[in-house]
């Protein structure tokens, strides 16, 4: 009888951690800070990838609907990996502004012309300096963008997944 | 090509292991008095075909074939070959597939060795350790399969990161798994034993050397990983209580409980379910210890290639097997006679079921320690980080009795001791040991009341384990690799009330003085070397009378972009002296961290002396133990 019991509470206990873990392992990695807004200035100025004009980012935003803005770069594996959805996004007429990190034009372009150009317009980043001011911390980020007053709307660290998609395409409708 | 022929050999091994799954569970069904031949052939197929998968990675990433996805992340043309084929074992895949060979042969070794053990026994042992290498198998294809193309292919690889290339730690993941996987066979035998009910002094003599060597692999492993830590991570500790770190010190703990238990049941034949139990938690928390490394539960959120159908595989797969463990020990319980017969308090059993206890005690404190954080997240949400101070607080008084116990448990008797007269060699021993902490405490300032008591019986242990060499019966590994425990904990005790450090920002020329010393940093040098851009500082360290000059230096490399710091160390036998800098913004100004760290290679020795105890108990075959 002890013996049952001891069994069953050890199953019971098992089973326990086993959920807590399993949960674990769903927890959300995805961290989207809500006091970004303040601190990001999309008025700077940076150079386009394929001529060498000067623009200012916000110029890029479209008024009436929202914008995506990625940082990629041809060197990031995850990069090569996301870009079929990105593809995917551009083909649902979404304003998808591209930010190329520590990148070289050559490797930027060449990656471009294989896989195919989703952005609306690429600005470069070499030093990293513009996507440390979004509040990117690495390779590769999107950012959703209120068209009307500017905001981020939602933030994903690491690359874009099927899921995701989905998502930012729900929440673009929610948007518009 | 490489790419075909290690995918598909796995296929094969795999294939390999389904037969003998099925081979074994109904040979051990039926009533055989001896091992089909087709076993051993069998497994030394599938131990070949998972070395030529391994190999034919290695090959990958020493001609650097970028059309391999796992070389293409990990590798890239200009690194030194020596880190190029170490690479194959520092990413996720490549380190799998290592796990598995190793798997693979343990089992083959196991084999040719167990020749004179009960049929039933080594079928169920071979069907347990080839479920676990079909499991690792089967993840390996679906989730992390290390021969994935790509195309069009890339013409450079991203890189293995800089701060993994050392030496050190290129071969300390190998040693690890040794450590790890050997628990495996441990696990697998200990279920076997318990169905076909031959645990006794027998059984206890053969699984000893497994135990044994997995014990030494894990200590080594563990002592490359702190010293890769101590020497390259540049923040001038060896142990920082990181969940990685911790999840080596648990099975490691368990197996040290495991190693003294294991003796009981070969000398006294009791201790039986004990040892069973912590058989079947060694290898839980090894497997545990890949859980939460490779699943991302514990990552930060920097690791992007984050699969979570990986965790949730690792996560089945391991309650599979503490479920099937535990569903066999309870069933089988029955089957173990108890043969114990009556221990007195005072006895060498007694003393190892103490060592046990502490040993309990020390893998839950850091088990706490390393699982809490996750779980308070899912219950409720709370992020909380658990740092050294929990872990010293918790440990480092429990050390006081754990000391004690040490200092005379080994020579007790087996079944009975009596109270011995007045010693006066241990009254003299520890009248001397007081002597010495005098001495040694009336020199530092940041003393505590707790530091007495621990200072003066570190330094009676490592007395007591020195006499013994010469007076006591029992085996030389024992009081070779107890020597080295009670050094080890005398070092880094010594080490923690002595270490003093500053940290200031410096440039060319500027002096700082700190406790008697003078330390300059005369100029710094830029250059270039093979892959990376180097920044080597020249520092002056003037003592009262002597001086020394360390050459710190800091590595900028391309691929992928990082920064690393390389410490310079300066060791003697009686102290190191750690510096290290920092590049600040562009002002000319070096942040500058200078560490003076006393004992700090009697760290690294006093651990190589416990392995060694270990090392020589396998190695010499008719050893007595007393």
């Amino acid at each position: 009888m002890s013996k049952n019991i001891k069994f069953l509470g050890l199953l019971l206990t098992l089973i326990i951690i086993f959920i807590i873990l399993l949960k674990g392992l769903n927890v959300s990695k995805d961290y989207s800070n809500e006091n970004l807004k303040s601190k990001i200035d999309f008025s700077l100025n940076a150079k386009k990838l394929f001529s060498d004009e000067i623009i200012i980012i916000s110029d890029l935003f479209d008024k009436n609907s929202p914008s995506l803005i990625n940082i990629w770069a041809s060197w990031c594996a995850p990069c090569r990996e996301e870009h079929q959805f990105l593809m995917k996004l551009k083909d649902m007429n979404i304003n998808i502004i591209g930010i190329n990190y520590k990148d070289s034009p050559k490797n930027a372009k060449n990656f471009l012309s294989l896989l195919g150009n989703p952005y609306s317009e690429v600005i470069t980043d070499n030093d990293g300096t513009k996507s440390i001011e979004f509040g990117a911390i690495g390779v590769p980020e999107t950012f959703i963008i209120s068209g009307k007053t500017n905001e981020i709307i939602k933030k994903y660290i690491g690359p874009l997944t099927s899921e995701n998609i989905i998502e930012i395409k729900n929440l673009l409708k929610k948007n518009v | 090509m490489s790419n075909y022929l290690g995918n598909y050999s796995l296929y094969i091994a795999l294939i390999a292991s389904v037969y003998l799954i099925f081979k074994s569970y109904l040979d051990a069904n039926s009533e055989n008095k001896y091992l089909d031949k087709n076993f051993i052939l069998i497994t030394s197929i599938q131990t070949i075909m998972i070395a030529v998968s391994f190999f034919s990675l290695v090959a990958a990433f020493v001609i650097s074939d970028f059309s391999n996805e796992t070389v293409f992340n990990n590798s890239h043309t200009s690194k030194p070959l020596f880190y190029k084929i170490s690479g194959t074992w520092g990413n996720h895949e490549g380190s799998l597939l290592l796990w598995l060979l190793v798997l693979s042969i343990f089992l083959f070794i196991f084999l040719l060795n167990s020749r004179s053990q009960d049929t039933k026994y080594k079928l169920l042992t071979i069907l347990f350790q080839q479920i676990i290498i079909s499991g690792f198998l089967v993840f390996i294809l679906l989730t992390s399969n290390p021969f994935k193309t790509l195309y069009p292919i890339p013409s450079e690889g991203l890189g293995l990161n800089p701060i993994l290339q050392d030496p050190a730690l290129a071969i300390h993941p190998p040693i690890l798994y040794l450590g790890y996987v050997g628990t495996s066979i441990i696990f697998s035998a200990s279920l076997a034993s318990m169905i076909s009910g031959n645990i006794g002094d027998k059984w206890a003599r053969h699984i000893k050397k497994w135990v044994l060597v997995s014990w030494v692999f894990l200590t080594i492993g563990i002592l490359l990983g702190s010293i890769w830590a101590y020497y390259e991570l540049g923040w001038g500790g060896f142990w920082f209580w990181d969940p990685v770190e911790n999840v080596s010190l648990m099975p490691w703990f368990c197996l040290t409980a495991l190693l003294h238990t294991v003796i009981v049941l070969q000398k006294r034949n009791s201790f039986k379910e004990w040892t069973i139990i912590l058989s079947i938690t060694t290898f839980s928390l090894s497997m545990s210890g890949t859980f939460l490394v490779r699943s991302g539960i514990l990552n930060s959120i920097h690791t992007f290639a984050n699969d979570p159908s990986r965790g949730l595989y690792i996560l089945s797969f391991l309650f599979i097997l503490i479920l099937m463990s535990i569903l066999i020990f309870f069933f089988n319980q029955s089957k173990i006679s108890n043969t114990a017969k009556g221990n007195f308090i005072l006895s060498k059993e007694t003393a190892i079921l103490v060592n046990n206890w502490f040993m309990m005690f020390f893998l839950s404190v850091v088990l706490v320690g390393t699982i809490y954080p996750i779980f308070l997240e899912v219950l409720n949400g709370s992020k909380i980080s658990v740092g050294p101070p929990f872990y010293h607080n918790l440990l480092i008084p429990f050390l006081i009795p754990f000391l004690i116990f040490m200092s005379f448990g080994p020579s007790l008797k087996w079944i009975k001791d009596k109270l011995k007269k007045f010693n006066y060699n241990i009254l003299i021993i520890f009248l001397v040991s007081l002597l010495i902490s005098y001495v040694i405490l009336t020199k530092t300032e940041n003393s505590f009341l707790l530091s007495i008591p621990l200072i003066v019986l570190s330094i009676y242990l490592l007395l007591v384990t020195i006499k013994d060499f010469f007076v006591s019966r029992s085996s030389i590994s024992q009081k070779i690799s107890h020597f080295g425990f009670s050094l080890l904990i005398t070092s880094i005790l010594l080490n923690g009330l002595f270490s003093n450090e500053f940290n200031s920002n410096m440039k060319v020329g500027d002096e700082r003085i700190f406790n008697e010393k003078v330390v300059k940093l005369k100029e710094v040098n830029v250059s270039d070397v093979d892959n990376y851009k180097s920044l080597k500082a020249s520092f002056e360290v003037t003592n009262k009378n002597s001086s020394f000059a360390l050459y710190p230096e800091v590595r900028i490399y391309q691929q992928p972009l990082t920064m690393t710091s390389e410490a310079d160390i300066k060791t003697t036998l009686f102290s190191d002296n750690f510096l290290v800098f920092n590049i600040l913004k562009d002002d000319g100004y070096y942040n500058v961290r200078y560490q003076y760290k006393p004992l700090m290679i009697w760290i690294w020795i006093s651990t190589i002396f416990i392995s060694l105890g270990g090392l020589l108990s396998v190695i010499r075959k008719n050893e007595q133990k007393y």
